[in-house]
């Protein structure tokens, strides 16, 4: 290939503290517009910020969990620039000295494994929201002013959307199992700037580079990736210039658009915020935050496989949610049969979670519950198919288990007594299947089957089904 | 009853001798009688300073607000936020603006029983030397009205001097506090960087202004500190340091080591100044103390130094002033690049956008090394010029202006009225705490004397300043005393 994409990527992090960066107000999302706001982050004349300990303390834990150094001694400065979304007009942002230098995260695309190196993580505070109406107006929102935020700048050691996916996916899911952010991308709590450039393979410099910036979906991060890629690539082929610019991903086109130039030219005029002191780590303190990181996925993966017997596939799975993996690991601690339960979560639950789109995180279905219904399955009260339906169930309603199993009659049918006579008179009323069997067609065997589970409301025990048809068709066999 | 000082009024209170009512309402009496004149206030709250003065006499009465100021009415230069009042920082742009919080030394105040009477005058957003530059206009000194009251708590100093109020509430970013108090023949004291909290206080340049009290007398100026002094949780630049300083202020002084500034009595020094200046230390012969001449070479790089810091600090300070939340919205606007560049444009004056300009210059890509930088290195080198200088010395004096009160519209050019505060910048680049007290007069107005110590010594330097005040009676000349020719 002739041409080769250089990605750097610019990842802007909300963290989930309970108060602002710089005020003591609630940062939460999704409030009444401009009811979580007070003197210092409507930026009211006379108000000074203060740092939240909180913030600096998940920041800290952010970077060391993707391999960075924490700075013992890091301060913050002032970007300036006009927006009405800004009300200081500058952002409290850290350029000189950030809280993180130096990590990397490792990526794995189709065993392909490569590390991208973190350049920094510097914290800031978010801005505040514009909504647009029809009619012209602009009307603000200022509950997201002052939200941490940590930026997470990679080097340009991003070649593809592929690569790129694999990166924000990690990088997402370790985030997540820190508990520091939500990392909900639709609620803007994790968006992406992407720096993007083009060179011809065998040139050591890198070209001009463009800028994407607040992508917050996956979809969109790869599409803009391959179309801007494209675009740059066409330009030069064609004999054009790359401009250095922010550009906005036109979702419905499909195609980056050049910005208005002016967005182009700031000179932010950063300079140290004189408003707050710098934070000056100790070495205990930095060791007290390394040992508040949890298991993250790919460790928990490696336990689920050697320890619960689980597949590697599936662990996979179970372990890209935290929240599901903390799930699986509450309903080992309460049934024996942790196979059934990975395989139930894996096929069901993630199932169901998919079709309500909705994230673990926010299931009502606990772990209490799906131990119980995995337990009664376990112990042949109820067959794994009936499991099954009650998980649904349970899923979106709040239900009594046993209460449910009795209401509705789920109890498993053991009995051969009571089985074998039924199974006798699905094969009699069935002959086709039954000489279709004796000829060899395997397949009539299911039909007949699923035609006995049929007649019990597919609450008999399949294995006694299974027994109860064998004997039936070797007497027949016998007989002929 | 304005013969008396602060501390002794506010102990006739307590002692049931007067009540916080009537002070309150012969001050404002004395404000109306006297303010026509001058221009020092900008906002008074007459039916709010009553009512408090209520509610705090019956406190007392209950035996609450113990402190040595409660029921004792002052006044709040108009940067500095006060619940539920007007608060303009003598701009257009904040005319009609009503704080919505109190700043942590009004919270500190009212919880003593402090009576809030009005705000007073300044030069707008605390940028300027003379108090001319008022969108509200001028403040004049109350010793020749011909002449400016110094800057920029230009109002804050006259009422001082009119005793309008027991004490006022000024503003340092570079001699704010101080210039003014040596034009108006009143003490005041700019306390060491994180001393006093700024929360509420509307930001010209972070990193080099405090909060201070302006007074009568150095007794006061320590009452009022202990007050407001002390960590806020609400301003992360404050210290945990804590003196008492009213019960310092009779300390024996015996042995001080004066150094005597030399640079500051060339000849750009008025010469009657110049030797009012140096009969203080005559004066505190008396106690045991020593005096001698020392140089201090770096004081000729500190005024640009201070120029280029506290313009690139205002001119992020004062970015959030853009039409858009709160203030003055220009009419003439049809988006939003507009509502910003009419709106700034009508709401502030020359000089605000001159250090808007010349701020926003030194921190632009390309300037930043040359100016801001270089600047930088210049305090750094005024820190420790300092921390020599008291190796060898407890306090530096010199004259706290070069010259006494100019006259109105006599300073054309804005580089001749920065050099007004040639001798006051230094303190605020180094962070130091700096008084300035009277100490004579040149021709009928009052001349001022400036003690400079060491980071946490405020507590000393007005120790120093009263007992200077305990032998003089400078401070207690008032302006009408001149009117009946007693001076």
């Amino acid at each position: 290939m002739k041409w080769e994409t250089v990605i750097g990527l610019e990842v802007h992090v909300e963290l989930s503290t309970e108060t602002k960066m710089f005020c003591s107000c609630p940062a939460i999302f999704g409030a009444e517009p401009n009811t979580l706001c007070c003197p210092v982050c409507m930026g009211m004349p006379g108000a000074l910020p203060t740092i939240n300990a909180k913030a600096v303390e998940y920041a800290a834990m952010a970077g060391l969990a993707l391999n960075c150094a924490v700075s013992p001694y890091s301060r913050f400065d002032r970007k300036n620039y006009f927006y009405p979304d800004l009300p200081k007009a500058y952002q409290i942002s850290q350029l000189y000295h950030p809280l993180c230098t130096n990590g990397f995260i490792e990526i794995d695309v189709n065993g392909n494994k490569k590390k991208i190196r973190i350049k920094e993580i510097h914290m800031e505070e978010d801005a505040g929201k514009l909504f647009h109406s029809d009619s012209g107006e602009t009307k603000i929102d200022f509950n997201r002013c002052g939200i941490p935020l940590i930026e997470i700048v990679s080097e340009a050691d991003l070649s593809d959307e592929e690569e790129v996916t694999a990166y924000l996916e990690k990088l997402k899911l370790t985030l997540e199992y820190l508990g520091v952010s939500t990392c909900r991308m639709q609620e803007g709590a994790l968006r992406a700037d992407i720096n993007l450039s083009v060179k011809k393979k065998d040139e050591t410099e890198l070209g001009v580079r463009t800028e994407m910036k607040n992508m917050n979906s996956f979809r969109e991060i790869r599409r803009a990736v391959k179309s801007e890629s494209e675009r740059q690539i066409s330009v030069l082929e064609n004999g054009g210039v790359i401009v250095q610019e922010t550009r906005r991903w036109d979702e419905e086109k499909g195609v980056s658009v050049s910005m208005r130039n002016k967005e182009n030219v700031h000179d932010y005029r950063y300079f140290p915020e004189p408003d707050l002191p710098p934070i000056v780590l100790e070495s205990e303190w930095i060791d007290l935050v390394k040992n508040k990181i949890p298991a993250l996925a790919h460790e928990r993966v490696l336990k689920y496989v050697e320890l619960f017997g689980v597949s590697h596939a599936d662990a996979k799975i179970i372990t890209s949610q935290r929240a599901l993996a903390d799930f699986f690991e509450n309903v080992c601690t309460r049934c024996e049969n942790v196979k059934m339960a990975s395989n139930l979560i894996v096929t069901e639950v993630v199932r169901l979670l998919k079709d309500d789109g909705i994230q673990a995180s926010d299931m009502k279905l606990s772990a209490e519950k799906f131990a119980q219904i995995i337990n009664l399955a376990d112990r042949g009260d109820i067959n794994v198919g009936t499991a099954k339906k009650i998980i649904a169930v349970a899923f979106s309603q709040n239900i009594d288990v046993p209460d449910y199993i009795k209401s509705n009659s789920l109890e498993q049918i053991n009995d051969e007594l009571v089985i074998l006579p039924v199974a006798k008179d699905v094969v009699e009323s069935n002959p086709k299947s039954l000489s279709d069997y004796m000829s060899g067609k395997k397949k009539a065997y299911g039909f007949l089957v699923g035609q006995i589970m049929e007649q019990f409301g597919f609450k008999a025990n399949p294995t006694k089904v299974n027994e109860c048809l064998m004997k039936i068709l070797d007497e027949k066999s016998g007989g002929n | 009853m304005f013969d008396i000082t602060a501390v002794k009024i506010g102990e006739k209170i307590k002692k049931g001798e007067l009540s916080a009512v009537d002070v309150t309402v012969a001050t404002i009496d004395r404000i109306n009688a006297l303010s026509g004149h001058y221009n020092e206030f900008i906002t008074l709250d007459v039916q709010g300073a009553v009512a408090q003065a209520e509610r705090v006499q019956k406190g007392i009465e209950r035996g609450e607000f113990l402190s040595a100021l409660a029921g004792v009415p002052f006044v709040v230069k108009d940067n500095i936020c006060v619940k539920g009042m007007k608060m303009t920082c003598a701009s257009k742009m904040l005319e009609n603006f009503v704080s919505p919080y109190d700043a942590t030394v009004i919270t500190r105040l009212r919880k003593a029983g402090a009576i809030i009477l009005g705000k007073t005058n300044m030069d707008e957003f605390a940028m300027g030397s003379t108090g001319e530059n008022s969108y509200f206009g001028a403040t004049l000194n109350p010793y020749d009205e011909r002449r400016v009251a110094g800057g920029s708590s230009s109002g804050s100093a006259v009422a001082a001097a009119l005793r309008e109020g027991f004490y006022s509430l000024g503003t340092d970013t570079g001699g704010s506090i101080r210039q003014p108090c040596a034009y108006c023949g009143v003490t005041g004291i700019k306390t060491t960087y994180g001393v006093v909290s700024r929360y509420g206080l509307v930001a010209h340049a972070s990193s080099l202004e405090q909060i201070g009290p302006m007074a009568v007398d150095a007794e006061t100026c320590a009452a009022v500190l202990d007050l407001i002094c002390g960590k806020d949780k609400f301003d992360s630049t404050t210290v945990d340091y804590n003196v008492e300083y009213l019960n310092s202020i009779s300390n024996d002084i015996k042995g001080l080591k004066i150094g005597v500034l030399s640079e500051s009595f060339s000849d750009k020094t008025d010469k009657t100044l110049g030797d009012n200046v140096l009969k203080v230390c005559d004066t505190l012969k008396y106690f045991g103390a020593q005096a001698e001449m020392f140089s201090m070479p770096i004081t000729q790089y500190t005024l640009p130094a201070y120029y280029v810091i506290s313009s690139a600090e205002a001119s992020s300070n004062l970015a959030r002033y853009d039409g858009v939340r709160y203030g003055l919205r220009s009419n003439f606007c049809n988006n939003i690049e507009e509502l910003y560049v009419n709106s700034r444009s009508e709401g502030f004056g020359d000089e605000v956008k001159r250090r808007i300009l010349l701020g926003t210059l030194v921190l632009s890509a390309g300037y930043y090394d040359d100016y801001y930088k270089l600047a930088l290195r210049a305090r750094e080198t005024v820190k420790k010029a300092f921390e020599k200088a008291f190796e060898k010395y407890d306090v530096i004096l010199s004259p706290t202006t070069p010259k006494v009160a100019p006259k109105i519209n006599s300073i054309i050019k804005p580089i001749d009225m920065y050099f007004g505060d040639a001798y006051t910048v230094a303190v605020n680049l180094a962070g130091l705490p700096a008084v300035s007290f009277p100490c004579g007069f040149s021709d009928g107005l009052p001349t001022g004397a400036q003690l400079i110590g060491p980071a946490f010594s405020d507590a000393k330097l007005l120790n120093i300043v009263h007992q200077y005040q305990q032998i003089t009676d400078y401070h207690k000349k008032t302006p009408e005393c001149k009117k009946e020719g007693q001076v």
